[in-house]
């Protein structure tokens, strides 16, 4: 048996515990790359999926034709839809209830829309104070779709060209 | 001065009575400043390991963070006591005390400078010896009271690697007291001045120096030697049943632990309240804060370890407490011995 004088003197000299605290020690002066969040913030993709929304087209009218595609592919059964026949005779939704807890912001029920109606925006900063409100119905969706269309345009614009 | 006034202040007591008053206010005078001590441990616990892992760390409670260890306590405080059906309760409420009240009576005899010591006992180091292992009681006692197949397996353990390091540590002091010739903290200390930095026992004890502080670091369970707390295996080990105060006591034991022993380093190995050179500039700082700083600097390094080190194996660390810290600090003790009595290099020893 020969004793190995190299590696013993690498671990009386405790030299791989030397290199480990200086890189830590190194880093410990380094600039530190935290993001202040509340105060600074990343930049989104225009691909993100957040709270959802359904739009309108320009003239006021509602895209959604109650086709229920979207309820069909919905993995998490988070969409609830009902339809009936409107006085103009187009099908239309009388009821479109997301359920935020279910939903699993999967996108699936964007990609599945023929109309690009359902959307999901890029809002992610959202919380419910009491227990009913984790269901969105129609006007709650439409009314998002209203407030945020721009940035809901501009996203689809953005990543249009890689569709 | 302050004793006078004190005694007159209670002179309307009998003499007995005037005499634990004083005792209780010198208790009071170094376990305060030792509890905020702790509790801002775990702040810069938290801010040095986030800064090594280029993160700021909590800075949202008060100016960049300050009050954070008071918000910790709060919360804690007001959580509910959990106590498992099944548990032995006297047993479970007792082991946080257990494990907290040595680390903190070992502080009676910490010479914090030449004449500030609460209890200057001849045998001082075996005394701080004796409840440095105490301690471990508390582990084992929370693990077995808990009844849980996680606590007791890191109460375990934490008792088998307590059991190894405990040995090399006691070499260890057996080495510092071998060439201090004493078994009181302020003599050791004592017999380390002369020419500042140069005449620490860090230098002549290097090899022991070393050994004691890697033990130091085992005894608290501190990473890279936390797996009585592994979580990946153990949850969280021995405390996984307790919440609330009761969690937070053993928090507070770890951390009042880490401290002790940077302080015990610090009197053995690195001069206690001695200044680096001992030369004019350096002498006008007063000898607590020498202690003081020489302390939060031997207590950087357990941050800084666990900021590096990932936990060692179980058989690792078994192999480095019995197959090569124990035979470094035998070793060292021969030659000091040696050195001392059959050679003229014995003076590099004392």
């Amino acid at each position: 048996m020969s004793i190995d004088f190299k590696q013993l003197y690498k671990t009386f000299s405790l030299q791989e515990l030397r290199k480990g605290l200086g890189v830590t020690g190194k880093r410990f002066f380094n600039k530190k790359i935290t993001v202040m969040y509340p105060e600074e913030k990343t930049p989104k993709s225009p691909r993100f999926r957040g709270l959802h929304a359904l739009r309108r087209y320009p003239n006021g009218e509602e895209r959604c034709i109650a086709c229920k595609l979207c309820e069909a592919v919905c993995p998490a059964l988070a969409i609830t839809i009902d339809s009936e026949e409107r006085e103009d005779g187009q099908r239309r939704t009388t009821r479109y209830d997301i359920d935020l807890f279910k939903c699993i912001y999967c996108g699936f029920c964007e990609e599945a829309c023929p109309v690009d109606s359902i959307v999901l925006t890029d809002i992610h900063e959202f919380h419910m104070e009491s227990n009913g409100e984790r269901l969105i119905d129609k006007k709650g969706l439409l009314e998002l779709g209203d407030k945020y269309e721009e940035d809901i345009a501009e996203a689809r614009r953005q990543d249009a060209p890689y569709r | 001065m302050i004793r006078d006034a004190v005694f007159y202040m209670t002179s309307w007591l009998p003499e007995s009575l005037q005499i634990l008053v004083w005792v209780m206010l010198k208790i009071v005078f170094i376990l305060v400043p030792l509890i905020l001590s702790v509790a801002y441990f775990t702040l810069a616990e938290r801010k040095v390991i986030g800064y090594m892992q280029l993160r700021v760390g909590p800075n949202r409670v008060g100016p960049k963070g300050l009050f954070q260890p008071f918000a910790d306590v709060g919360k804690l405080l007001m959580k509910e006591v959990l106590i498992p059906s099944k548990s032995n309760k006297y047993l479970f409420l007792i082991a946080p005390i257990l494990s907290l009240a040595p680390a903190f009576a070992a502080w009676a005899v910490m010479p914090f400078s030449d004449q500030l010591v609460l209890a200057d006992i001849d045998a001082s180091l075996l005394y701080v010896l004796a409840l440095t292992s105490m301690g471990v009681y508390g582990v084992i006692v929370a693990g077995w009271a808990s009844n849980s197949k996680y606590a007791f397996l890191g109460a375990m353990r934490s008792a088998a690697q307590i059991v190894a390091y405990e040995i090399a540590m006691g070499f260890a002091l057996v080495g510092v007291l071998m060439a201090a010739g004493s078994l009181n903290l302020r003599e050791i200390v004592l017999a380390q001045s002369g020419s500042g930095i140069a005449s620490w026992y860090m230098w002549p004890l290097f090899p022991l120096f070393i050994v004691y502080f890697i033990s130091g670091v085992a005894e608290t369970n501190r990473a890279p030697f936390d797996v009585a707390e592994g979580e990946s295996e153990i949850v969280a080990g021995f405390h996984v049943e307790y919440s609330g105060m009761g969690f937070a006591l053993f928090f507070l034991a770890e951390y009042a632990n880490m401290i002790l022993i940077a302080a015990l380093t610090v009197l053995m190995f690195l001069g206690g309240w001695l200044p680096i050179i001992e030369t004019a500039p350096f002498t006008w700082i007063p000898g607590v804060m020498w202690f003081g700083l020489k302390t939060s600097a031997v207590a950087f390094f357990f941050l800084w370890f666990r900021a590096t080190f990932p936990r060692y194996r179980y058989d690792q660390i078994m192999r480095l407490g019995w197959k090569i810290l124990i035979p470094v600090t035998l070793v060292w003790i021969f030659v000091i011995g040696i050195a001392k009595f059959y050679t003229p290099f014995g003076g590099f020893f004392s």
